[in-house]
C-alpha cells in the first residue's frame, strides 16, 4: 500500500468543492427569493460545468434560480451538475485509492440503463417527492417547520410497500427524521450544509424514472469469501453490506463484490435487533459469523458487483478466515466500478488490508500511522452489537477495513482485526454476531431486542387489523 | 447524523417520538391488554393530554400530568437523552447538572400548565400505525447506495 499517496493534494478537488459549496450555501436560506450572495453561488456551480454537455441547461436553470422563477426542471438540472461535479470528484479520488492500494483495475462493463418500465403509479409517486424536494429547496434549512418536512411523510408511506421504490422511500424517510429532528431551521445552531445538500440531491436524482434502475444483471458461480460487513442505519432502515472476495468456477479472475440486504424498522429496533431483521434474508450474514465461504450457483450480479442475493442460489462452504483472504485472495481481486449516477465520494468504501502500523490517539481521535503517514480511523463505525470495540482497534496489530473519504481526508473504517494475545493472533469482527452469537453480552442483547420485536408484533396484531 | 434511539422496553409506552411540536406516544393500560391510552405535552406551553385509542378522556389528566403523560416523559428520556427532550420542549431545567425526567417534569408543572384540545390524538394514533406498519416491510437485497450517508455508530442518544 503507497500511503503517502493518501495526503497529497488531489488535482482541481478544492476547485470543485468551492462549486459545490457556493450550491449548498445557497439553499441554506432557500431558492424562494435568492439574494446576490446565492446567486453568486449558483452562477459559480454553473461557471463550473461550462466545459461540459450540461453547460446550456445549468446556465439556464442558475439564471432562472437566481431570478426566483425557477420549476422543477430547473432544480432538476442543477442537482445534475452538483452530481456531475462530485462525480468528477469521486473519479478523481477512486483513481487515487487504484495507486494506493495497487490492485487490478476493474474491466469496463457496458454501462447501458436495464429494462423494466416504471408504472404509472410510481411515476406518480416520483412527482410526488420531487415536488416535496422542490419545496425544501425553496423554503431553505432555514426557513423549513414542521409541517415543510412532514409533507413528506405521505410519499414515503406509499412508496415503502413497493419494493421497487424502496431506494428513494428509504433516502427520504431518513432525511425527513433527520430535518424533523432539526425544526425549525430558524433557530438551528448548525446546519450540515455539505450534508444536506448531498441527501437533496440524491433524492432530486432518483425521482426521475429509471435513475434507480440496477445496471444490466448477469448470474454468477463460484465460491465467495467474505471480509467483512459494514452497516448503515438511520432511524427507520437498516442495511448490512457483506464486502468479499469472489472467485469464479470458471477459473477466470477474482473480483471484488457486496451483497447487501436491508430493511425498513421502527425506531426502537436497535442493536443486535438489527440483525434479527436482516438474518432471515440473507444467509450470507450467518455464514460471515460463523467465519465460512459460501458457494454461489447461478446467483445474480450488476455490472457493479453488487450481488442481489437469493439463499436458494447459494450454500455453505468451508470455513474461510478473513484475514487469510485479505492476504491472499484480496491483492489479486478487481475493484468494483460505480455507476455513473451514484459516483459520489462517500461511496467510496474500498477494502484494505493494514499491517505494522503505529497507533495514535489524541484529541483528534484514533489513528493509524502506516508509513509515516498519518490515517483517521473511525472506529466507532462499527455495529454496536459485535465485539469489535474501538479499544481493540486501538490494541490492533493488523486491520482489514474499508478506505473512506470523508470530510477532505481519506478515512479507515475497521471491519477486523487482529491482536497479539500470548504471541499468537486472535482476531475480532465487527460482524461476528451478525447470525447470532453464544458471547454473554451479546446474547443478552440478542434478548433485549427480541423482547422489543414481541411486544411491537403483539401491539401490531391487536391494534392494526382492527 | 441524528444517533440511533438508545435500547428500552417497551412493554410500558410501546411508541414515543418527539414530533409535530409535540412529545407524543402511545401508553399500554395497565389493567386492560387491548387498551392504549394516546398522550402528549406540547412544546412550550407544556399543554397536555390523555386519552384512550377509543377517544375517551383519561380521567387522571384533568388538571395535571396523569401517570401515562409521565411514564412517557420517562421513556422519551431513556430513548433520546434528556438533553434532546428538554430541548424540544423547552423545558431547559436550571444551572448545573444534567437534566433527568424528573427534573423536567418538575420544570413542566411548576408552569401549570393546562390540558390542551384532544384533537390531535387521532393524529397520534395513525402514526403509531405507521410506526408498527414497518414490522410488516419485507427485507429487500437489490443495494440502497444512499444508505453509505448513514454509518452506524456505536454512540446513542
Ligand atoms: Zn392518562
Amino acid at each position: 500500500m503507497r500511503a503517502d499517496l493518501l495526503t497529497d493534494a488531489v488535482d482541481g478537488l478544492d476547485e470543485a468543492l468551492a462549486a459545490v459549496d457556493g450550491f449548498d450555501d445557497a439553499l441554506v436560506d432557500g431558492l424562494l427569493r435568492p439574494q446576490p450572495r446565492q446567486a453568486a453561488g449558483l452562477t459559480g456551480l454553473a461557471d463550473a460545468l461550462a466545459a461540459s454537455p450540461l453547460a446550456a441547461r445549468v446556465a439556464e436553470a442558475a439564471e432562472k434560480t437566481a431570478a426566483g422563477v425557477a420549476g422543477e426542471d430547473h432544480f432538476t438540472a442543477l442537482a445534475g451538475a452538483r452530481t456531475a461535479l462530485l462525480g468528477s470528484v469521486h473519479d478523481a479520488l477512486s483513481a487515487r485509492v487504484a495507486e494506493v492500494v495497487g490492485r487490478p483495475v476493474a474491466p469496463e462493463r457496458e454501462a447501458v440503463p436495464g429494462g423494466g418500465g416504471d408504472d404509472a403509479l410510481g411515476v406518480n409517486l416520483l412527482g410526488a417527492a420531487r415536488g416535496w424536494l422542490c419545496d425544501l429547496a425553496r423554503v431553505g434549512w432555514r426557513g423549513m417547520d414542521h409541517e415543510t418536512v412532514a409533507g413528506a411523510a405521505p410519499v414515503v408511506s406509499a412508496m415503502l410497500s413497493d419494493p421497487a421504490l424502496r431506494r428513494l422511500a428509504t433516502l427520504l424517510d431518513g432525511f425527513a427524521a433527520e430535518l424533523a429532528a432539526s425544526c425549525p431551521g430558524a433557530t438551528l445552531e448548525r446546519v450540515p450544509v455539505r450534508r444536506w445538500a448531498d441527501l437533496w440531491t440524491r433524492g432530486m436524482l432518483l425521482t426521475l424514472p429509471g435513475a434507480a434502475r440496477l445496471t444490466p444483471v448477469t448470474e454468477v458461480s463460484g465460491r465467495l469469501l467474505p471480509l467483512g460487513v459494514d452497516v448503515q442505519e438511520h432511524a427507520t432502515a437498516v442495511q448490512a453490506q457483506v464486502h468479499a472476495v469472489f472467485e469464479p468456477a470458471d477459473g477466470t479472475a477474482s473480483r471484488l463484490v457486496r451483497a447487501s440486504v436491508s430493511a425498513p424498522k421502527p425506531d426502537t429496533v436497535v442493536g443486535a435487533g438489527l440483525w434479527q431483521v436482516l438474518r432471515p434474508r440473507m444467509s450470507l450474514l450467518g455464514a460471515l459469523g460463523e467465519g465460512r465461504a459460501m458457494e454461489l450457483d447461478a446467483m445474480p450480479v450488476t455490472a457493479e458487483g453488487d450481488l442481489l442475493w437469493d439463499d436458494a442460489r447459494a450454500r455453505a462452504g468451508e470455513s474461510a478466515d478473513a484475514f487469510v483472504t485479505a492476504r491472499v485472495a484480496l491483492p489479486a481481486a478487481s475493484g468494483c466500478v460505480t455507476a455513473p449516477l451514484d459516483r459520489h465520494p462517500a461511496r467510496i468504501a474500498v477494502p484494505v488490508l493494514l499491517e505494522g502500523y503505529g497507533v495514535q490517539e489524541d484529541e483528534d481521535g484514533l489513528a493509524f500511522l502506516v508509513a509515516g503517514e498519518r490515517l483517521a480511523v473511525d472506529a466507532d463505525r462499527v455495529p454496536a452489537a459485535g465485539p469489535l470495540t474501538p479499544e481493540a482497534v486501538a490494541g490492533s496489530a493488523a486491520c482489514l477495513g474499508l478506505l473512506r473519504w470523508d470530510a477532505g481526508e481519506f478515512r479507515l473504517q475497521p471491519l477486523a482485526v487482529e491482536r497479539t494475545v500470548r504471541k499468537k493472533p486472535v482476531a475480532v469482527h465487527a460482524g461476528a454476531w451478525a447470525g447470532g452469537t453464544a458471547d454473554k453480552a451479546g446474547a443478552r442483547a440478542e434478548k433485549a431486542a427480541t423482547d422489543a420485536v414481541t411486544v411491537l408484533r403483539e401491539r401490531a396484531g391487536k391494534l392494526l387489523r382492527k | 447524523m441524528v444517533p440511533p434511539a438508545r435500547a428500552r422496553k417497551l412493554a410500558k409506552v410501546p411508541f414515543v417520538e418527539l414530533a409535530d411540536g409535540r412529545l407524543q406516544g402511545v401508553v399500554s393500560s395497565g389493567s386492560d391488554i387491548g387498551r392504549v391510552y394516546v398522550s402528549s405535552v406540547e412544546a412550550g406551553t407544556y399543554a397536555f393530554s390523555c386519552s384512550t385509542n377509543n377517544n375517551r378522556p383519561c380521567g387522571g389528566a384533568r388538571g395535571t400530568f396523569c401517570n401515562h403523560i409521565r411514564a412517557l416523559i420517562g421513556e422519551a428520556v431513556l430513548q433520546y437523552g434528556a438533553g434532546r427532550v428538554a430541548r424540544y420542549l423547552k423545558a431547559e431545567v436550571a444551572e448545573g447538572g444534567e437534566p433527568d425526567a424528573q427534573a423536567i417534569t418538575s420544570v413542566m408543572t411548576a408552569a401549570l400548565p393546562s390540558p390542551g384540545d384532544r384533537s390531535a390524538a387521532a393524529q397520534v394514533f395513525s402514526r403509531f400505525l405507521r410506526h408498527l406498519s414497518y414490522l410488516e416491510l419485507e427485507p429487500v437485497t437489490a443495494p440502497l447506495p444512499e444508505m453509505h450517508w448513514f454509518p452506524t455508530t456505536r454512540a446513542v442518544a
